[in-house]
């Protein structure tokens, strides 16, 4: 057997953020007076170092290299680069609140880092186990960001509840696997499209497996049945941690969805569509209906969250109609679209919740936005601006997203799907403005000044009002989706 | 035609112009924000005169178009261009912006820069709605102008005031949204294009016509307000502070009637045939059951709130009978609607600020403290009971005598709101001004000063105008409505 040295070049990101993770570990060990501090810049810089390293690497080619393990392609490239960027921007959202709550210690941005690498891996992975082993290291890395608040049981209960369903998704997941490498022979997505293709698999079986590979995507995105998990992690999460389980890896987990699903088993796109169909309708519905009994604002956007990932899914099953693939680049890139918006708008209102905690006071409930218009009327109106963008109003990015969504699931002739999902819009509307209602028609309870370093201001600022700016001028965020899928479809 | 975009002068001058105002931020400097909301508002209106000045009356094609890509990948464009269908609306619009700042100037005392800006932005936004011809620019102006009356209501409103802005956001966000379901499947049946004016164009079989029809129904009916769906109306109107209600009434309920003249009328013409009797026999009964309505009211505010959903009772029966003299009638009678309801609720406001209640019952020999002020609200009375020489006549006798023309019992039901408009506007101008002084508050009441003057005048000498000499006004509209009704004439199937 011949050993070849494998192609470095296309994953020199993934390799420089290991790299960097071993430094960090190792430096904060020697440094111990310095630790939290250089742990935390360390951190940022790998993040803008690795952004560097893609936009160096990235070719508009699709290549391969690890024996066909690893993909690098537009998608994977565009995705990490919006990833660096969600990653950086909840460190230093909840850098100040983590510090307050002395938890801020060197793991945590260690374990951030390895998140973001696990996730990197299943963005670029053209194999079932890479893509499984990314998914476990973002995984196990979560876990321990949500308990990372020890002392507090709620954060330890809400840890043990993630991982205790994280594992039987997991579990689920690589079952599923099992049953499609059974069923085609194959552990490489392109191999496994071939024999599908080739009708050399065993439909019973590999649709069975098919099942369990949705299992897994959805526990990831969060949508219903498989939901339960994030109302209780995101409550019981530090915020800080909130923030991050709830933005970067819906990203990661769109990724995989796009892999295994399109890349993997386009051959069998009518069934899955059936299946995504399902849990869309029902996390649309509940994510909206249960949102609205919500007083404590994580829970609400968690559901908002998992309602969120329900127009993702509208957008994925848009893609082939009676095996015509004509939709497919439209309607992936628009779920694309609105996972991206997702996560700039989950940035900004976390964000925000940050924004309002400090040492010794957690903004948890809704009733903490009350009367911020007094408090600060800017801060007010960009909360304002994302609250009006979730719920899908012009000129804000959530109306666009929503926009492409609908489009492409008008297009693939679903019109009642559309009616539904704007009728429960007309639902998630009603919680968005009661937090808008909080802040400008009521009176604060809680007068102290916002305090937060001007770092924080600026970036705040500057997420809230590219939800405001992209609104406007949609137009390159969405050609950048259809471009960075159109060379891989 | 000089090459100046006086349509997006006329959009992004009181937007941009809002946020300057906004700039000026606390209540500190609350005198700049005023008179720089002031400035703003003027110079939005001058910027509209030349759309009225230079308006080519002989032809119904869109004049003052612009065109611009937006977002080339689902091909929108930032296109406007109004006809005369659309144009009297913006400076109505402008109109009312100027005189809604003159109106807050004292009144408004928290908040002040916030309050301009939400006025300001709306109005832009407003504009906007008449000038789009891509439905996605339309569809976003009509949407994103729902923010700044959200907030209007729900900060300067009344006791009630949270109850009334959410039921006022989420009623007209229901019928927008199944609006946009139906223009994402008209795009993709016009072959991937936005643009209404293509849409117009488009064939379409009978049910998806009837589909289309009811979603913009939804969208436009909620706003109009028709019966059933009036019911946000009063409450926004009583929890609205003054210049809300006059920018709801003057502005906000002319976006439904709009919308049927550029939507449902032309892109489904005939699902509009078929469904009109129904249409006609909604409008009837908004125009008579809503009037008696009103007849019941003890709260002014309410009282006008209801007068005004019988008055675009009228516009819409106008619009669905088909006929030239009804559907003039219709647009005018929205346009003097601007100015009337306007008035009355700046009247009501006048009486608010000093006693602080609407209640009827509370007042009684207003004309003994503030005779100035009685004359006014005796002609806006009257205008608004349709009083031949008010522009309220001209627009309610078109459409009685088009619905004459169309059927003789629709016109005898349209007449009789006549009567009862009347009645309840006269009844309640007889219980709040004539009669003895009702009680030692009344007695103490100050008569207008300057500026509600000012204000006051301004309208009464539009109203006036527009029912002595409405030549202009029907000019403008004269070659659009006839090419309306000759394209809704032609089937699509």
């Amino acid at each position: 057997m011949n050993f070849v040295i494998p192609d470095f070049y296309p994953a020199a990101a993934e390799i420089f953020v290991a790299v960097m993770a071993l430094v960090i570990m190792l430096a904060t060990t020697f440094a111990r007076s310095i630790a939290r501090s250089l742990a935390y810049y360390l951190t940022q810089l790998t993040l803008i170092g690795a952004a560097f390293v893609t936009i160096a690497t990235m070719d508009g080619q699709v290549s391969f290299t690890f024996s066909n393990m690893f993909i690098s392609d537009l998608m994977g490239d565009f995705l990490k680069l919006v990833i660096y960027f969600t990653v950086a921007t909840a460190l230093l959202y909840g850098r100040g609140y983590l510090a307050d709550r002395n938890i801020d210690r060197p793991e945590y941005y260690l374990l951030s880092l390895l998140m973001t690498l696990g996730m990197m891996v299943m963005v670029t992975s053209n194999h079932l186990l890479p893509l499984y082993i990314g998914l476990e290291m973002m995984s196990l890395s979560l876990y321990g960001m949500v308990a990372f608040d020890r002392d507090s049981a709620r954060s330890t209960e809400a840890a043990m509840k993630y991982f205790v369903l994280g594992a039987l998704a997991s579990g689920l997941l690589l079952y599923g696997m099992s049953m499609v490498y059974g069923a085609t022979g194959s552990l490489e997505l392109s191999g496994i499209a071939q024999s599908i293709y080739h009708q050399a698999a065993n439909k019973t079986v590999l649709l069975f497996g098919l099942v369990f590979l949705l299992a897994g995507i959805a526990f990831k995105l969060g949508v219903v049945p498989f939901h339960m998990w994030v109302p209780d992690v995101y409550q019981g999460a530090p915020t800080a941690v909130t923030l991050m389980v709830s933005s970067a890896p819906k990203l990661a987990a769109f990724a995989m969805a796009m892999r295994l699903l399109v890349y993997g088993l386009f051959e069998l796109a009518e069934q899955w569509q059936s299946m995504l169909m399902f849990m869309a309708v029902l996390s649309i519905i509940l994510g909206n209906l249960a949102a609205i009994a919500q007083s404590n604002i994580k829970r609400m956007l968690a559901y908002s969250g998992i309602s969120h990932m329900g127009f993702v899914l509208l957008g994925l099953l848009s893609g082939v109609v009676d095996g015509d693939r004509h939709f497919a680049l439209n309607a992936y890139s628009s779920a694309m679209f609105y996972a991206i918006a997702y996560v700039i708008m989950t940035l900004a209102s976390f964000g925000m919740v940050l924004l309002l905690s400090r040492a010794g006071f957690e903004a948890e409930n809704i009733d903490d936005f009350k009367g911020l218009n007094k408090r600060s009327s800017w801060f007010a109106a960009l909360m304002m601006i994302t609250m009006f963008s979730m719920a899908g109003i012009p000129f804000f990015i959530g109306f666009f997203a929503k926009l492409a969504v609908l489009q492409a699931v008008v297009a693939a002739g679903y019109v009642w799907l559309a009616v539904l999902a704007v009728l429960m819009s007309v639902v998630g509307a009603y919680y968005y403005l009661r937090v808008v209602k909080m802040m400008y028609f009521d009176e604060p309870v809680d007068t102290a000044p916002l305090r937060a370093p001007a770092g924080v201001r600026v970036l705040l600022s500057a997420n809230g009002l590219a939800v405001a700016v992209l609104g406007l001028l949609p137009q390159g965020l969405m050609s950048l989706c259809a471009y960075a899928l159109l060379a891989s479809l | 035609m000089t090459g100046l975009p006086f349509l997006s002068l006329a959009i992004w001058i009181p937007i941009l112009g809002g946020l300057l105002v906004l700039a000026t931020g606390s209540d500190r400097n609350a005198p700049l924000a005023r008179v720089l909301a002031l400035f703003v508002a003027i110079a939005g209106f001058v910027v509209t005169l030349p759309l009225f000045t230079l308006f080519d009356v002989s032809t119904s094609a869109m004049q003052f178009a612009e065109v611009l890509p937006w977002i080339p990948r689902f091909n929108i464009n930032y296109h406007l261009g109004v006809d005369g269908l659309s144009v009297m609306f913006i400076l109505l619009n402008a109109f009312v912006t100027v005189i809604v700042v003159i109106a807050g100037w004292q009144v408004i005392q928290e908040k002040v820069a916030q309050y301009m800006a939400a006025f300001l932005i709306m109005s832009g936004l407003m504009n906007g709605i008449f000038a789009a011809l891509d439905a996605v620019l339309f569809y976003t102006f009509f949407e994103a102008s729902l923010i700044p009356l959200y907030l209007v209501i729900g900060i300067w409103g009344g006791p009630n005031r949270v109850y009334a802005a959410i039921k006022f956001f989420l009623y007209t966000l229901l019928g927008s949204l199944l609006m946009l379901v139906a223009m994402l499947y008209l795009f993709m049946e016009a072959g991937g294009s936005f643009n209404i004016l293509d849409w117009h164009q488009l064939p379409l079989g009978m049910d998806a016509q009837t589909l289309i029809f009811w979603a913009f129904l939804a969208a436009f009916a909620v706003k109009v307000p028709m019966w059933p769906v009036h019911t946000w109306l009063p409450d926004a109107h009583v929890e609205a502070p003054t210049g809300g209600s006059v920018v709801l009434a003057a502005i906000a309920l002319k976006l439904g009637a709009y919308g049927f003249l550029r939507f449902s009328l032309p892109i489904v013409p005939d699902a509009a045939h078929a469904l009109a009797p129904m249409m006609i026999v909604l409008s009837l009964i908004a125009v008579i059951y809503i009037g008696f309505v009103a007849l019941v009211q003890t709260d002014m505010k309410k009282l006008v709130a209801y007068s005004s959903i019988a008055h675009m009772g009228f516009v819409t029966l106008g619009f669905f009978m088909f006929n030239q003299v009804g559907l003039e009638g219709a647009i005018v009678q929205a346009i003097s609607h601007g100015f009337v309801s306007a008035a009355m609720f700046l009247c009501i406001g006048v009486l608010y600020d000093r006693m602080h209640s609407r209640n009827i019952a509370d007042y009684g020999g207003v004309v003994k403290t503030m005779p100035k002020f009685a004359a006014f609200f005796m002609l806006f009375s009257m205008a608004n009971a349709g009083l031949p020489g008010t522009s309220g006549f001209v627009g309610e006798f078109m459409v009685v005598l088009g619905a004459v023309q169309f059927n003789f019992w629709v016109g005898f039901g349209a007449a009789i709101t006549l009567i009862l408009g009347a009645a309840y506007t006269l009844w309640m101008y007889k219980r709040v001004i004539f009669g003895a002084v009702a009680n030692d508050r009344v007695a103490a009441l100050e008569d207008i000063g300057g500026r509600e003057f000012l204000f006051l005048s301004i309208l009464a000498l539009c109203v006036l105008a527009m029912g002595l000499y409405p030549f202009p006004f029907t000019e403008v509209m004269h070659a659009s409505v006839s090419e309306l009704l000759r394209h809704v004439a032609v089937s699509k199937l």
